[in-house]
Formats: structure tokens, C-alpha cells, sequence
């Protein structure tokens, strides 16, 4: 690549030097100057919209914003004189004029990028009431809650859904002071192209969208003597539940989570990722059979937000997704099953919590494909790993100051692939630790695919399983998976595996995860590569890796489901897709 | 590759049956385009021509053949002054509300309108005869207060007369 050309400015008096293409705002940073900003999103297309970024740039009779201009020879740039800050200040006064006065009352309260700004940007007063926003809430999707009321009309949601999920579901309407940003016809949510991944609430800077609050059902449940509640965490709570409690991004924090949840009144804690090496088992023997009758590839089938989607965008693969249910939900059907046998309680009496760090899993606790022959759903409520955060906040708890606790038998055991099933790339290493044992018959040599490893948003290599020479590929970020299907469709890839997970960097950077701690910006990298770090390192310093290996595991097939793939394990672990309207564009 | 769960072959016919053959094909041609999604407001305008306005089943259908996501097409129809998003009625009924018109009792003759045909400004009668639009002069101040339906202009127009103003239309109508 040709060096680009070097530029030379001055920014407040200090001379620097930049590649051409540079934007102010960029090179600002570099210098270790940090202009406010409030729709500049580092991962999403420039926008410009939201004014808070203006600079003075000599010669020029008007602010220009820093977030969208590129540098030239010679540019002289101000970015805090006294008539800039206060024409910033001017400019988040006129946001705020407009919005709700309730940070007191807001889920956003303590972590709301405009409530920082106002700060930072010096607004004391409220000098002005402007006209407020009147429109309805629309609470009516299992997943996500839309507060129109609350938008800045930032447009980060809108980017975040076309450009890295691919879903474009949604879309500012009309236009000036009644501009309203939601889907097509302002439909509700679930009747919309809507995968509920959440990435909207992931980079809203205000309570414009939130995840469907399940907490106080679950407060209920718990002060009930009557009932039998039980807890369920995904394999990436442990990786960022930390974050909530000022722990550093990469903190593991499995034992004081336990502890807890525990001290929260759950009468047993277990972990998802029992239910994810449950998953690999019978997914691997899916995987067998499709090997030998097809049809291929095979899609992994945990992350609920690629199922939705797939069921949106992509029906005609449905034959294609493994049949196998989310760990989530394989858990949550043994709970009210296997357990509740066991224990002697009336699976009725069970009240089975999921802890995730995704708002799709509320979507997918109450799809009918998910209910016991009474009707009622095996999972009752999810909680995103931020309710369960204020949750424990709520009861006054030092996170930091509990003591490590252990998952409860029989369904808290887990190996190292759960584990890592909470990464992008994980399932898939977890599938090819199982397969190529079950294949060969063989214990595997190998327990490391660092190739499948990595946040980037696709991948694919080959792995040599027995005779086979297995090719894989894995996906995060709807967009990137939309690339991946388009091949496989029109027949230029032919892969054995495909792993798709709907959030960027897999489960980690799931909608449901803590708001990043200031500074960091929610999507970075390196926060999701921090996260998963966690899980690979809790992998490692298991002795137990191999979901097959699982004394659990094999208790369970022993006991109760027979055989991997079993007609028992069929009816109880195994579920059907099917295409879904409105379809969307790919 | 299965293809029994596709979904689409239903989801195209759908979307060519309400909109019709013409724009269904016109459709096609732009989707033949280097940027089919550049057509998308000529083919709105297409369709208001046709219906009258944009009907929310006929906007998804232009989405689906033009493959443009829907909420990008409900957002630029929503955008534009010209898109309609509601059925107009057969007669559109202009009150002037200019100056001279409003100094001579336009108001209460738009008042009357309205109890009459019980809807506001911008709406249409549920029998889809009439639509109430306010307008800026109409350069006959002379005939003040005037009201235009349809192509016809109605001068020294009174609250009195507006009964018997929409009877001629509505027996016109049927």
C-alpha cells in the first residue's frame, strides 16, 4: 500500500503531524485532546448530526464538527476557547431543552453519555423549557422497550442495526420536532424485522431503547416460600459481571457471582454451560448424521438472535440449523425435568431464572417451541447480566467483598468448552474437541483451535477430524454472517460447520452486557477480546475441558436421556424453526 | 439446497399483487439498475399516482421488489411533504385561509366542515369523499371566502351554505 500523504496542522498550539484523511477529531485524540462528542460512534458510519464535537478552525466564519471534517496543510484548530465551550454548552442545552427531566427516575441514571456531557460541557441550570415529546412507549416486544420520549435522534441505533447487524429494521420517520426513530410503520418490535439482538440499547447514549424488565417478577418468585427458584448463568456473565462493580474490563469473577446470586435467595444456582456441553454432545451427534445424510453445512443454533434472523432473512436454511435448543433453554427443560424428578418437587413449584447477557433470550424463553406440555415456559424470566447487576446492588451487596462460591449439582458441573461458548469462535472449538473424538473413536490429541480464535468478524480454516478434512466458519455480527450465507448460498464456499453468533465478538458483547465504564466505547475490540480472554483463561485452568468428558453429562445420559440423541433426548432437547414474517432484506 | 422452507415465493406474489402488474414490472426494470435503491422515489411516486397514496401494505410490497429494507422505505415516504400516507378522498376540499378569506369568516366555514364531515384539517370522511386541506391564497380574494373542491371554486362561501355544498358533491359522488 502507498504511504499515505502526511499532513501538518496545529490543534490549540501544538503542532502535529497526521496522514492525510485524518479528521480533526481523530488527530485531536492522538495529540491526547478530547473534544466532546455524542453520535460520533468509532465503529458506525459518520452521522454528524448531534453538534457537540464543534471545533473554531481559523479562517472559517462557522464552528465546523470535528468528528466529520478531514485535516489540511496548514489548519489552525481551537477547541476550547472560551466562545466554543460555550457555544458547546449552547448546543447540549438545546438537547437537553427538549428532554425528558427524570435522570433521577432513568434506567440510564449514573451511566448516560448525555448526562456526562451536560456535566462536562458545564450546564448547571435549565435556563429554557422547550416543547417535550409526547409520544407512546412501546413496550410490547419481549425483548425490547422503545422510549421515543428519550431520543436525541443521535441515530446510533439506526447504524448499529443497518451496519453492523444488517437488519435495517430501523429508521428515522417524518421529519424536524416529530421525528421519531423506530421501525417501518412504527410497528411494534417483535412484528418488525427485529432480531432483538439489543445492539441498539448496547450504543444508545440515553434510555431511548432498554431491554424488557423482568426483575420484578423475579423479586416475586424469590420472596415466595411456596416456590423453588433456581438461577442459570451464561458462560459470559462470569466475564463481565465484574465491570458492574467497578472490576476492571477482563476480570473474571465467577466465585463472587455465585455468591451472589446465592445471597439473593435462589434456592440452587447452575451453569449454562452444563447446558452448552450438553449442547456439543448432541450437537456433535447431530453432526455425525448430517455428515453422512446431510444436509450441510450445519448451522450452531445458541445464539437466539441468528435464529431469528434466520427466520426472517434467511428461511431456506432453516434445514440447515442444528436442531439442538440454546444451552439456556436444554438447561431450563432438565430444571423442570430431570431435576425437579430428582429433587421430588413439582416442576410447577420450579421457577427457573436465566441469567444472559443477551435480550434476545427473552424472546426465546417464551417461543412457544419452548413451553412444557402445560403450556407454561421452562425458563419463567431472563435477566440481562445489567439487571442482575442492580439487582445485586439493590440488596446492598460488595460484589467485590464475596466470597467464592461453587455452581449446585447435578446441573453446575461444567468442562472448558462451556466455557468458551460465551466467545465468538467458541462453539466451534468446543464441536471440534468433541468431534474429531467421536469420529475417530479416539481421544483427541488436540484441545487448542486457536485458528477459530480472534473477535474479528469472520473467519474459516480446516480441521483435520479422522479421515475428514473438516472446513469450518465462524461469524459474528449479523452483517458479517449475511456475507458468509450469500456464499454458501450461490455455492462459491462449501463449509461442514458454520458457527454464527448475532452480536459482535460473540455472547461477550452481547445486548444484554454492563455499559462499558467511561472511556471504553461499547463494540470496541478490545474490550471483547478482554472478555473473552477471561473465558479461554478459565478453560485453561480447568482440568475438565472436554464436554464429553463431564461426569454430569454422562450421569445424565445414564440416568435419565439413554443416548445422545436418543428419542428421549429428541423430545426434550432438541427444537424446529420456522420462517417468519415480516420477511427481511438482505 | 433445501428450498422447502423459503418463504419468498409467497412474499414475491404478495408484494406483485398489491401493487399490480405496472409497478411490479417497473419495479423490475429498476431492479436491473446498477443501484435499484436510486429508484426508490420515482417508484413511491409511482404508486401515489396509482392508490392515491402510500398505503402501508404497498410500501412493504416496493420494499420486498425493490429488496430496499421497509423501514428505509416508510422512512423517505414519511420524509416528504408530497408522500401521502393516508387514503385521500374523491374531492379535496381547499379552504382558503388567507388573509382576506380569514378576515371574512373562512374559519367558521371550515368549523362547519368539519362538524359536517366530522374530521380535521388533513383528514378524510370514512366514505374516503372528502379530504379537508387548509390552503394560502388562492388569488380570488375578491370572492372571499372562497373554498375550492376538486376544481371548482365556491365564493362568498357561508357556514349555512356548507350542508348544502357537500350534498351536491356527495349525490355527484355516487
Amino acid at each position: 500500500m502507498a504511504k499515505r500523504k502526511q499532513i501538518t496542522l496545529t490543534i490549540d498550539g501544538t503542532q502535529l503531524t497526521v496522514p492525510e484523511g485524518t479528521t480533526i477529531m481523530e488527530a485531536a485524540d492522538s495529540l491526547g485532546v478530547y473534544i466532546p462528542r455524542l453520535c460520533y460512534h468509532p465503529d458506525l458510519s459518520l452521522s454528524g448530526s448531534c453538534r457537540v464535537c464543534i471545533v473554531e478552525v481559523k479562517d472559517f466564519d462557522h464552528y465546523l464538527a470535528a468528528c466529520s471534517v478531514a485535516v489540511w496543510e496548514g489548519m489552525v484548530v481551537e477547541t476550547n476557547s472560551p466562545q466554543i465551550r460555550q457555544a458547546r454548552r449552547d448546543v447540549v442545552e438545546l438537547i437537553l431543552d427538549n428532554h425528558t427531566k427524570d435522570c433521577q427516575t432513568c434506567e440510564r441514571d449514573s451511566n448516560c453519555e448525555l448526562q456526562s456531557l451536560a456535566y462536562a460541557t458545564g450546564v448547571r441550570r435549565r435556563l429554557f423549557e422547550g416543547e417535550r415529546k409526547e409520544f407512546p412507549i412501546e413496550a410490547s416486544s419481549h425483548s425490547v422497550v422503545r422510549d421515543p420520549n428519550k431520543c436525541i435522534l443521535c441515530g446510533r441505533c439506526v447504524r448499529v442495526c443497518a451496519e453492523i447487524q444488517g437488519v435495517f429494521n430501523l429508521s428515522q420517520h417524518g421529519r424536524g420536532f416529530h421525528t421519531v426513530v423506530g421501525p417501518a410503520h412504527l410497528a411494534n418490535m417483535d412484528d418488525s424485522v427485529c432480531i432483538q439482538c439489543g445492539q441498539c440499547i448496547n450504543v444508545c447514549p440515553v434510555a431511548a431503547f432498554l431491554e424488557r424488565p423482568e426483575t420484578d417478577a423475579v423479586w416475586q418468585a424469590l420472596a415466595d416460600p411456596e416456590t423453588h427458584v433456581v438461577v442459570q448463568t451464561a458462560p459470559s456473565i462470569r466475564a463481565a459481571i465484574g465491570e458492574g462493580f467497578g472490576m476492571a474490563p477482563g476480570t473474571p469473577a465467577t466465585g463472587q457471582m455465585i455468591t451472589g446470586l446465592r445471597r439473593l435467595g435462589f434456592d440452587a444456582v447452575f451453569d449454562t454451560d452444563f447446558g452448552a456441553d450438553l449442547t456439543i454432545v448432541e450437537e456433535a451427534h447431530e453432526f455425525l448424521a448430517r455428515l453422512k445424510e446431510g444436509p450441510l453445512p450445519m448451522i450452531t443454533s445458541c445464539s437466539p438472535g441468528w435464529i431469528s434472523f434466520m427466520e426472517k432473512f434467511y428461511p431456506e436454511l432453516i434445514p440447515h440449523a442444528s436442531t439442538c435448543k440454546s444451552p439456556m433453554s436444554m438447561l431450563s427443560t432438565l430444571a423442570k425435568t430431570y431435576y425437579a424428578e430428582q429433587k421430588g418437587i413439582d416442576p410447577k413449584q420450579v421457577y427457573m431464572v436465566a441469567v444472559m447477557p443477551c435480550v434476545a433470550k427473552k424472546y426465546e424463553a417464551r417461543r412457544p417451541e419452548h413451553t412444557m406440555p402445560d403450556g407454561t415456559p421452562y425458563t419463567d424470566a431472563v435477566l440481562t447480566t445489567r439487571e442482575t447487576i442492580w439487582m445485586m446492588k439493590c440488596f446492598g451487596m460488595r460484589f467485590t467483598d464475596l466470597a467464592e462460591g461453587q455452581f449446585d449439582d447435578p446441573l453446575g458441573l461444567a468442562s472448558g468448552a462451556g466455557d468458551i461458548f460465551g466467545t465468538t469462535g467458541g462453539v466451534m472449538e468446543a464441536t471440534l474437541r468433541a468431534a474429531s473424538e467421536l469420529v475417530t473413536g479416539k481421544p483427541a490429541g488436540r484441545l487448542d483451535f486457536t485458528e477459530v480464535r480472534a473477535v474479528e468478524g469472520l473467519r474459516e480454516t480446516y480441521v483435520a477430524v479422522g479421515e475428514h478434512n473438516i472446513h469450518v466458519s465462524v461469524a459474528n455480527g449479523l452483517q458479517n454472517a449475511k456475507t458468509l450465507l450469500d456464499q454458501v448460498r450461490d455455492g462459491t464456499k462449501q463449509y461442514h460447520v458454520i458457527e454464527v453468533m448475532a452480536c459482535p465478538g460473540g455472547c461477550v458483547g452481547g445486548g444484554g452486557q454492563p455499559y462499558p465504564p467511561r472511556g471504553v466505547k461499547v463494540l470496541d475490540p478490545e474490550l471483547l477480546r478482554k472478555r473473552g480472554a477471561v473465558l479461554y483463561q478459565i478453560d485453561q485452568g480447568k482440568e475438565l475441558r472436554k464436554s464429553y468428558e463431564n461426569p454430569s453429562i454422562s450421569e445424565l445420559y445414564d440416568s435419565y436421556l439413554e443416548a445422545p440423541g436418543s428419542p428421549k433426548a429428541h423430545k426434550l432437547l432438541h427444537t424446529r424453526y420456522q420462517a417468519k414474517l415480516p420477511r427481511g432484506i438482505r | 439446497m433445501s428450498t422447502t422452507t423459503d418463504n419468498w415465493p409467497e412474499v414475491q406474489a404478495t408484494a406483485r399483487e398489491a401493487l399490480g402488474e405496472d409497478i411490479a414490472a417497473l419495479i423490475d426494470a429498476c431492479r436491473e439498475d446498477e443501484h435499484p435503491e436510486s429508484r426508490l422515489i420515482g417508484v413511491l411516486h409511482k404508486v401515489q399516482e396509482t392508490f392515491g397514496y402510500l398505503g402501508e401494505k404497498q410500501l412493504d410490497a416496493v420494499a420486498q421488489l425493490l429488496q430496499v429494507p421497509a423501514a428505509k422505505v416508510a422512512g423517505v415516504a414519511g420524509f416528504y411533504h408530497f408522500f401521502r400516507l393516508t387514503p385521500r378522498g374523491k374531492y379535496v376540499i381547499h379552504v382558503c385561509m388567507g388573509t382576506a378569506c380569514y378576515v371574512k369568516g373562512a374559519e367558521r366555514v371550515a368549523q362547519k366542515f368539519m362538524e359536517e364531515l366530522g374530521i380535521s384539517w388533513g383528514e378524510t370522511s370514512t366514505d374516503r369523499v372528502f379530504t379537508l386541506e387548509g390552503s394560502r391564497c388562492l388569488g380570488t380574494c375578491g370572492l372571499a371566502p372562497v373554498v375550492m373542491i376538486g376544481d371548482d371554486v365556491h365564493g362568498n362561501v357561508t357556514a349555512d351554505q356548507v350542508p348544502i355544498i357537500l350534498d351536491t358533491y356527495l349525490k355527484r359522488a355516487k
